[in-house]
């Protein structure tokens, strides 16, 4: 019989893909796109939009927890939309890759208060705002780091939390 | 630069680009559309259904491998293309869809007749515009053909705002576009031509699986030339039905659910596929794990999307289906060839084929579907084109109506919409007015779209509708009596209507064949007619076809008979 530390969570089995596109920068897109994941059937672990250096193209990068059959189908059926330019998958070893997360909890106990603080400075996250009964941390890092903190922190209870999605690009040659 | 509104120079356009036909019905958001048509070289064609204006402009398209247009207006005209445009897309062919749109400043508004038809028809199109000035008019038209009749083919659809088609500007006509996300593979990959090579070279039981691709690619010639340099069995899916004459001495026919029975069986016999321009549908390969298990496949695709989708295959071979067949036709004659025309495998064909035309048993009635289809076929001239409904007929001519002339043959093979065969057919006929062209239907589905019958009669486009009626949905019907214990539900039409009056009505011309005899007559009376013919063919309701690849099941499983 397995106990439960035997277990592996079945999301830590999976890997993250990483993928990166160009995409025209005009009405309409975000929806075709998103689209073609749900009509494929396609699980999106997040999904980031935002201008380039070109003023007609946005960069979409897009995670995945998936395999690689999967990701290559993904990838291909990408490329065939019109308004998708390029698609690459990144390699991780490869690519600086970023999150942002606003982390609001519980916090009303001044000791509470100081470990949360202490935390927040290990992880190198940035405290806020503070009231009288919640503080507002913002966290950046990779999305494993982002988890670790806040599996940290859950048990002071988390009121809100909004995460960015992951932002990447290939490290230079 | 020229000054015009919106709609003349979408029909300029439209004309600048070859196009001469268009099928359509007006309503309040494309009227300044109809307007400039008074004025227009283009054939307007005028449908009683937009579902039947977006099969024609499919049938137009299958049958001259370029695009077919179909007008409609917003909102429910819109809609009622839905429909024809997911079967265009289902099967890869390449129509244009303009429909009309409430004013732009009404959109977002729920206005009268509005609908995101852009959104809805996001799923089922290779691309949707929305032009908000008319000066972009003639370049989208241009992209819009371009990318509906390039690479992999399939329908586009331009949604126009009624303000757009009536304000004038100084128009630029566009000799050249280029769309950047949009770049289909068209050569052939030669280093995977190479490795095509040595598995079919090293292979002793290689077996050429023909689909749709090949028609669309017209690589009818380059196909044959592969198949008789190594002497391989042709088997097609059903979309490919056509794609290799059927009459050819390494004819085996289309494989699938409702396969011939030769074809399904050799091809579970190979040791090497050779998948030219097909998608490993559910319906022509059966279980996905089981199919081609341990064989080498080698798949053919201008699609890259279609490598790996559903089957993972050997060698990958991305590029026009003609460029691949063509290049590898020529660096396989730098080989020797030993294979000869008695060898094993060639004998098992034969086998196979003589082993099924003696246990596969027709029906001891005077009449039935086969025998119809074989005289259908024995009277019609080989350059005929015939086009089917959806169900027990089309299943029937795929197993017993041989297509001789390649690329004559339309089915709604993907999406299986009933009602798509008679409006196609019409379509067909206006792209080649001087062949016969035939509807092989059943009553199911003609009731769909028979009041097409008003634009065969009135646009002078005489076909005949090879109605096999058994007054029943004949295939939902064969399940039920197989699947579900002779449960019928939903499945009686109960003898109404009666569709020679029906012919008559329109001012067609129906008649009844009970025997035969009277089918035959019928036939010939039909080729020789210049309004449309409905042949109303008594059908026995408990006809059923075989063979069947139950749901779920291999091709190895199939039942011959009940």
């Amino acid at each position: 019989m397995t106990t439960s530390t035997e277990i592996e969570s079945p999301d830590k089995a999976i890997p993250l893909y990483i993928l990166s596109s160009l995409v025209e920068n005009k009405p309409g897109v975000l929806f075709r796109i998103t689209n073609l994941f749900r009509a494929r059937n396609f699980n999106i672990e997040s999904i980031t939009v935002g201008s380039t250096e070109m003023p007609d193209l946005s960069r979409m990068t897009i995670t995945t927890k998936s395999d690689e059959r999967t990701v290559d189908q993904l990838v291909k059926q990408l490329r065939k939309l019109i308004d998708v330019v390029e698609v690459t998958v990144l390699d991780k070893n490869r690519t600086v890759y970023r999150e942002l997360a606003l982390i609001k909890m519980k916090a009303i106990e001044p000791a509470i208060r100081m470990e949360i603080i202490n935390y927040a400075s290990i992880f190198r996250a940035n405290v806020l705002d503070i009231a009288k009964e919640d503080i507002l941390v913002e966290i950046i890092g990779t999305p494993d780091k982002i988890d670790a903190f806040k599996n940290l922190v859950t048990h002071y209870g988390i009121t809100q939390m909004a995460r960015t999605g992951v932002s990447a690009l290939p490290r230079g040659v | 630069m020229v000054e015009m509104n919106g709609a003349k120079a979408l029909l300029t356009a439209l004309e600048k680009d070859g196009v001469e036909v268009v099928f359509g019905l007006p309503g309040g958001a494309n009227l300044p559309i109809y307007d400039a048509l008074v004025d227009s070289r283009l054939r307007h064609i005028l449908v009683r259904h937009e579902q039947s204006a977006a099969h024609m402009a499919d049938g137009y398209a299958r049958t001259k491998r370029k695009v077919g247009v179909c007008f409609a207006t917003s909102g429910p005209g819109a809609t009622n293309l839905i429909t024809g445009i997911a079967t265009a897309y289902a099967d890869s062919s390449p129509v244009l869809a303009v429909t009309g749109q409430v004013a732009l400043a009404m959109i977002g508004k729920d206005a009268f007749q509005e609908t995101d038809i852009i959104g809805v028809a996001n799923p089922c199109t290779k691309y949707a515009f929305q032009p908000r000035t008319p000066t972009e008019i003639p370049e989208t038209v241009k992209k819009a053909i371009y990318i509906s009749e390039s690479g992999r083919p399939g329908p586009v659809l331009i949604d126009i705002p009624k303000d757009v088609q009536q304000a004038s500007d100084d128009i630029p006509f566009p000799e050249l576009v280029k769309v950047r996300g949009y770049n289909p593979v068209l050569d052939a990959d030669l280093s995977q031509i190479g490795k095509t090579v040595e598995l079919l070279m090293n292979s002793e039981r290689p077996i050429i699986m023909a689909g749709g691709g090949v028609i669309l690619s017209g690589a009818f010639s380059e196909l044959q030339a592969l198949a008789e340099l190594l002497l391989i069995p042709v088997v097609t899916t059903f979309k490919g039905k056509g794609a290799f004459p059927e009459n050819h001495p390494l004819a085996m026919g289309p494989i699938g659910m409702h396969g011939h029975a030769e074809a399904n069986k050799i091809i579970v016999e190979a040791d090497c596929i050779l998948a030219v321009g097909a998608r490993f549908s559910d319906r022509s390969v059966g279980r996905f794990d089981e199919f081609g298990k341990g064989m080498n496949i080698i798949h053919m695709d201008i699609d890259p999307a279609e490598i790996g989708k559903n089957k993972l295959v050997d060698v990958a071979v991305v590029g026009d289906v003609k460029a691949s067949l063509k290049a590898l036709v020529k660096m396989l004659s730098n080989e020797v060839i030993r294979r000869e025309k008695d060898n094993p495998w060639l004998r098992r064909r034969k086998e196979l084929i003589d082993y099924f035309s003696e246990t596969i048993k027709d029906y001891t009635r005077d009449l039935t579907a086969k025998k119809a289809l074989k005289k259908l076929r024995e009277i019609l001239p080989n350059d005929a084109i015939t086009t089917t409904e959806v169900g027990q007929c089309q299943m029937w001519a795929s197993l017993h109506f041989d297509v001789t002339s390649p690329g004559t043959f339309f089915s709604s093979t993907g999406l299986g919409t009933m009602g798509f065969g008679f409006p196609a057919s019409i379509g067909a006929k206006a792209a080649r007015p001087s062949v016969p062209v035939v509807d092989i239907a059943g009553d199911g589905s003609f009731n769909m779209t028979e009041n097409s019958l008003a634009v065969s009669v009135l646009d002078n486009l005489p076909v005949i509708v090879f109605l096999m009626n058994n007054y029943m949905l004949g295939m939902v019907a064969q399940w039920q009596r197989t699947f579900y214990n002779r449960r019928y539900m939903g499945v009686h039409q109960n003898s109404c209507p009666d569709y020679s009056k029906i012919a008559e009505a329109y001012g067609a011309q129906g008649i009844k064949a009970q025997s035969m005899q009277e089918l035959e007559k019928a036939i010939r009376i039909g080729l020789k007619s210049d309004v449309a013919t409905v042949i109303d063919i008594t059908i026995d309701p408990e006809e059923d076809v075989y063979p069947f690849v139950a749901p779920g099941t291999g091709l190895k499983d199939m039942i011959t008979g009940a």
